[in-house]
């Protein structure tokens, strides 16, 4: 059994969505290929996002671990799940720090869950550091060249 | 040349405040100095042997002459008096506290200046051809392009926490004059045969331990999807790069186990996708920034100069190079005076090349990969002058691609990766070779010397290549020969056993030596030790 794996809704520090969190253990993503009835994964550093796609529908949890702050591995499968047009609770768990929270959600991560817990105030600051952004990414937030050709 | 507008200023200035905030938490100990380090790093300060070192990006090497100045005030405000011009075209001072860190950036924020990613695991400061925008070869300026993909490099969310560090650069001639195939990504601008712009790429070249030339992996990209394709290739090397061994982390490795056939597969598939997503910036983004690189009025005027004084037609010939405008050339101001530490400026000589680049180049200047600054844009008319103040503030060495042109690292004099040092040899040998007069004997010779195997010193490159290594606790130095950074782009193979500091000093002179004797008419040394083959020299070195 695989019910020791993830993080329960206690643990998740920053959330923004207005749903009910999913409070079920997570499994990983080999057991979702397998489990028809599974609706919340865990991807570690090495999967491959792209394996949940035919998966989605039925998925209202993805957890992206973190074991290192410096793999940044699950900012590119944030995104390619919200590519593939994910709309459920995308949640970074494990080595988040206050400096990385911003580009997480722009990757489309909108609930976290650090291991440890981050000052409310710094990380306040931080999800608004950014006021503007140059690239496309996740959140579909206009970007600067957006806003200088804007009709 | 570019200019921020509100939006790139107030990227900058958050940056700044950011960083403020991360030093404060570090100070508080709410970060530990593992959780600081990629932080600071991504600000451009390292902790080197003896003190901090900070990193000032110059995107793609172009300067104005407000900003040389403020370079200039911040060596004498935070540092000893002088800076150290670096192979990416950017700037690094030696001496900087910590408290002060902030402080300069918010300077450097005045003048449209960062040190962001100019190092970290991220995309680093990208690098173009120096004469951008003056060569008469070039396609288009390929400045626009290097600055299209600044924009979309910095504070890039996906690519932060990448498996190592990525340099890009950016040219637009056949000639290469910015060591594009050792890069991660190299870029030539290209015009197809319907005459419609696009990009040629290449992927996984590098130096370092491990040297390889970058394959080509597409020979046109539509430049309305120039970013999308970069965005693909960094993805592919984001998911895949290997992330177990910080020595194999490289993208060169990657494409290297993967075969090139694959990860272009991986990255035509990744691209169709980001295609489909729309990742693009709008198309009216590059035309507004094209805008910025128009250029100068030119005017015409004579197109020789009086070379009655020997130097002067000596420095005019080694250091100018054909402009686009018959009036013109561009003006090379060597940072190698013989005996000189490669690369290094004092505040006063940089004030110096800022006034005339005011006067004299449209108020642009340059840094070159060679760690030589440049005036792109200086009429014939005006080289006297130009000459005349660059030989008095001791910037006047008529040395550029000589043997006296080093490239070298910083070494063990400063740096805490290095084995060996590499800036007092590099003294040693551009002074033994101008006093004995044979650097202009010996003509083209690029000699480039690294002190420890990271090489950034660009040894592998090098017609002559010295590594400084450890041997049992004493410095050694192989020698090699061979290598290239222009488009006859080719590794440098080692000689044979290596040597203490005299005995590569003799052996540098022994290969001269072999040369000299075995050049045919215009031959430079490279192409002879292509024709010749290694053995001659060998024989001459261990015989």
């Amino acid at each position: 059994m695989a019910d020791s794996l993830g993080t329960s809704p206690d643990e998740v520090q920053f959330r923004f969505r207005d749903d009910e969190p999913v409070d079920h253990a997570a499994v990983t993503v080999d057991s979702v290929l397998e489990q028809t009835n599974a609706t919340a994964v865990r991807i570690e550093p090495g999967d491959d996002a792209r394996l949940l796609l035919p998966f989605l529908d039925r998925l209202a949890l993805v957890e992206v671990n973190f074991p290192a702050f410096g793999d940044g591995r699950g900012y590119s499968a944030a995104r390619i799940l919200r590519e593939a047009g994910y709309t459920g609770e995308l949640r970074a768990v494990g080595a988040v720090l206050i400096d990385q929270l911003s580009h997480m959600r722009r990757c489309g991560f909108d609930s976290f869950a650090p291991d440890q817990r981050l000052d409310e105030e710094d990380a306040a600051r931080a999800f608004a550091t950014w006021e503007n952004v140059y690239q496309r990414a996740a959140d579909a937030r206009r970007t600067i060249a957006d806003k200088r050709h804007e009709a | 040349m570019y200019r921020y507008d509100q939006y790139d200023q107030a990227m900058v200035d958050a940056r700044v405040a950011e960083f403020r905030d991360q030093a404060r938490r570090r100070l508080e100990g709410k970060l530990t100095e593992d959780q600081f380090k990629p932080l600071r790093l991504m600000n451009g300060l390292y902790l080197q042997l003896h003190a901090y070192m900070l990193r000032v990006a110059i995107p793609y090497g172009t300067l104005d002459a407000r900003q040389l100045e403020m370079l200039a005030d911040i060596a004498d405000k935070y540092d000893r008096g002088y800076g150290h011009f670096t192979t990416r075209q950017n700037i690094q001072y030696n001496w900087i506290k910590l408290d002060d860190c902030a402080d300069a950036l918010a300077d450097l924020a005045t003048v449209e200046m960062h040190a962001i990613q100019t190092s970290g695991n991220c995309i680093r400061n990208i690098s173009a051809d120096h004469f951008a925008g003056a060569a008469a070869d070039e396609v288009v300026d390929p400045r626009p392009y290097a600055e299209l993909m600044r924009q979309w490099s910095s504070f890039h969310p996906e690519f932060t926490y990448l498996p190592r560090k990525f340099k890009i650069a950016v040219i637009a001639s056949e000639k290469d004059r910015a060591a594009m195939r050792l890069h991660d990504i190299g870029v030539r601008i290209v015009r197809n045969a319907a005459g419609e712009i696009g990009a040629e790429f290449y992927a996984g070249g590098g130096m370092g331990r491990t040297p390889m030339i970058a394959p080509l992996i597409r020979d046109f990209v539509p430049i309305d999807q120039f970013i999308t394709y970069a965005e693909a290739c960094l993805r592919v090397y984001n998911r895949y790069g290997r992330r177990d061994n910080k020595y194999k982390a490289r993208i060169k490795i990657l494409v290297h186990e993967l075969g090139a056939e694959e990860y272009i597969r991986q990255v035509e598939e990744e691209f169709a996708h980001l295609l489909s997503v729309g990742v693009e910036p709008p198309r009216e983004e590059l035309a507004r920034i094209t805008e910025y690189f128009a250029p100068p009025a030119f005017v015409d005027g004579p197109k020789t100069v009086d070379r009655s004084d020997p130097d002067f037609a000596l420095w005019v010939d080694r250091n100018t190079h054909r402009h686009k405008h018959d009036a013109y050339v561009s003006a090379v101001i060597s940072l190698k005076p013989a005996g000189g530490i490669p690369g290094d400026a004092t505040s006063g000589q940089m004030r110096v090349v800022a006034r005339l680049a005011r006067e004299y180049s449209f108020d642009e200047l340059r840094v070159m990969h060679t760690q030589n600054l440049l005036l792109p844009h200086v009429a014939i008319r005006d080289l006297p002058a130009v000459w005349q103040a660059l030989d008095e503030a001791g910037l006047g060495s008529p040395n550029k691609d000589t043997i006296e042109d080093i490239i070298a690292c910083p070494g063990l004099d400063y740096c805490s990766l290095a084995n060996a040092r590499s800036i007092p040899l590099a003294q040693r040998i551009s002074e033994r070779f101008a006093a004995t007069g044979r650097t202009e004997v010996v003509g083209e010779l690029k000699l480039k010397i690294s002190g420890c195997i990271n090489a950034c010193g660009h040894h592998h490159a090098g017609h002559i290549g010295i590594l400084g290594v450890d041997k049992k606790g004493k410095e050694n130095f192989q020698l090699s020969l061979g290598g290239s950074e222009a488009e006859d782009v080719s590794l440098a193979k080692i000689t044979g056993p290596g040597f203490d500091e005299d005995g590569v000093i003799a052996a540098v002179e022994t290969v001269t030596d072999v040369y000299l004797a075995a050049r045919t008419d215009g031959e430079r040394f490279l192409d002879t030790y292509r024709r010749i083959g290694m053995e001659p020299f060998k024989e001459a070195l261990y015989g």
